[in-house]
């Protein structure tokens, strides 16, 4: 309450950089995972390539064009799908929004239906295209949201936590279809997920930022083998008993022989970590103070 | 990330005709999924004229039949256009702005190959076929209720045709232009205010321009309001020359192209400061 009275005289500013310095490049056909905590930059980043946001410093390059300056050949060829977002007719099936979609991306007829009823059939979504949106559930709005916003086929897609809020067949199911979006038409691909699922079924690559800047950025396995010091040991006993330990990487091999000579082993696996906890690593090592 | 070929698209300005009629198409079908809250709101529209006209029409009896030479059937013939202005005069309101950006609605637009300001022309167009059509029952009951002096010439109604839609896109240009102003600030409101009061008053919506003082109606001139209400209004019902006529699309003409230069270059401005916060 002081603090509201006080803001009437005296106003304070404080100026945050959501994204500091940040630097990568993507080759075409490339699915490449943005990673981070909640707050880290990556929405920041995702609206900066899409033409969203406009950079205080630096320099942005996309397809080709400065996102920033908007042009509609850009805007043309690419798309930014954002897991909370709708932008369909609310009341009307999404086939009618589609229809508005053909014309503001000025796609002749054709190839419109061409592109759409082949999305569709991907997705098999013939049945909810039909429904007016408001009566789909949240997983199938976003698969009818998904096929909306690849219409006019774009060549570079920015996908923000696509699978957010869905169970996991769905998400398989959007994953699926971006894979095969990706194939077919060797798009690039940048996307953010808290869902590790996502990211390993789809990402050769991962950038992690953390307080808008960069802490990594290599592949999944690169990640795994730098950031994560343990390995995870499951062994099951001849009596049913199961054992986990996690030892660090260095005493792998004498925890394993320590293991087998002292037990009557029937089955044993040496793994690294789940990504989510590599992740977690990754983000503690580099948490401020 | 490198650049790939190009596709194909339609001409563009059939690509903008084909815009205009698929976004008019979708917004009537999407307002006649709610046609009894569309009703109860055309009908709620019509309780501001009604009120003026009843006040009006009384003032002009208790002072022998007329005020400044204006008879209570011509008030009654102005109030019910007026009505019909009102109707096709709605356009996306200032006030929606912000909640436009915190839904995400905004950015999603921006997302498109298309300036903003198509959508709101596009979609407020296609509401006003169904509004019409809500209107007609509304301005045939207070026609039957006031008995309006109602005489118009066949150029006035061309006029008046004609202006109604170019009050609708002045209107337009005009709130677009006010709800940029949420892009630096989300609590425009009151800058809002003052100009909904300006528009009051100078427009001829509260009462007729002519019922002004002299320096209010010199004022209105400089203005755009007066094209977007008296204007039309008058074409219909007023005595107004064949030159005032066209003088005054001439007029309506000449605040659209400002319109447009406005638009643009605050756009271009405002944009930069587009924070995309909310989804």
């Amino acid at each position: 309450m002081r603090a509201s009275i006080r803001s009437l005289f005296k106003r304070q500013w404080r100026e945050v950089r959501a994204v500091d310095g940040i630097s990568f490049e993507i080759e075409s056909g490339e699915v490449v995972g943005f990673l981070g905590p909640n707050g880290a930059g990556k929405t920041t980043t995702l609206k900066m390539l899409s033409g969203l946001l406009y950079p205080t410093g630096g320099a942005v390059r996309v397809l080709g064009h400065t996102p920033s300056r908007r042009e509609r050949d850009y805007l043309r060829r690419m798309t930014l799908v954002m897991g909370n977002r709708n932008q369909l007719q609310w009341d009307l099936p999404a086939l009618d929004s589609f229809e508005l979609n053909r014309a503001i991306y000025r796609l002749p007829r054709e190839e419109f239906r061409a592109t759409r009823d082949e999305l569709v059939e991907l997705l098999d979504i013939g049945d909810l295209v039909r429904k007016p949106v408001r009566q789909l559930s949240l997983g199938e709005r976003m698969k009818v949201e998904v096929v909306g916003s690849l219409l006019h086929l774009p060549q570079v897609l920015f996908l923000d936590e696509p699978t957010i809020g869905l169970d996991v067949t769905m998400q398989k199911r959007i994953r699926g279809f971006i894979a095969r979006y990706n194939e077919r038409y060797d798009a690039t691909v940048l996307l953010t997920s808290h869902y590790m699922a996502d990211v390993e079924a789809l990402c050769k690559r991962v950038i992690v930022i953390h307080h808008g800047r960069v802490l990594f950025d290599g592949s999944l396995a690169t990640l795994t083998h730098r950031f994560s010091a343990l390995k995870t040991i499951e062994a099951v006993l001849a009596d049913g008993e199961t054992i986990r330990l996690q030892v660090p990487k260095n005493e792998t091999s004498q925890a394993t022989a320590k293991l087998l000579a002292e037990h009557e082993v029937t089955d044993l696996t040496v793994e690294d970590p789940p990504i989510e906890d590599v992740i977690e690593q990754v983000f503690a090592s580099e948490a401020p103070a | 990330m490198s650049a790939e070929t190009v596709r194909r698209r339609e001409p563009w300005l059939r690509s903008m005709a084909d815009f205009y009629l698929t976004a008019m198409r979708t917004q009537i079908q999407t307002q006649f999924q709610y046609r009894i809250p569309m009703y109860m709101y055309t009908l709620g529209m019509a309780a501001e004229p009604t009120i003026y006209l009843v006040v009006w029409g009384a003032i002009a009896r208790s002072h022998g039949g007329a005020v400044n030479g204006i008879t209570a059937s011509q008030f009654a013939a102005y109030y019910i256009v007026w009505t019909l202005v009102r109707v096709m005069n709605i356009v996306f309101t200032p006030y929606g702005w912000e909640e436009r950006i915190r839904e995400g609605h905004l950015s999603g637009q921006l997302l498109r190959p298309m300036h903003p300001i198509h959508y709101d022309l596009a979609d407020f167009a296609g509401q006003k076929i169904p509004w019409i059509v809500m209107y007609l029952p509304i301005g045939a009951g207070l026609w039957l209720a006031f008995h309006p002096a109602f005489h118009p010439r066949p150029l006035g109604v061309v006029v008046f045709l004609v202006a109604i839609w170019g009050a609708y896109v002045i209107r337009s240009f005009n709130q677009f232009i006010l709800g940029m102003i949420t892009m630096f600030t989300t609590r425009a409101g009151a800058i809002f205010q003052v100009w909904f009061l300006a528009e009051l008053l100078l427009s001829g919506r509260l009462v007729p321009l002519t019922l002004m003082p002299h320096w209010s109606q010199s004022l209105a001139s400089w203005l755009p309001f007066k094209w977007t209400f008296y204007f039309p209004i008058e074409s219909l019902v007023g005595h107004m020359s064949n030159a005032s006529l066209l003088a005054g699309l001439g007029f309506q003409l000449l605040w659209i192209a400002i319109g447009v230069l406005a638009v643009s270059g605050t756009w271009r401005l405002s944009v930069r400061h587009y924070a995309a916060v909310g989804n």
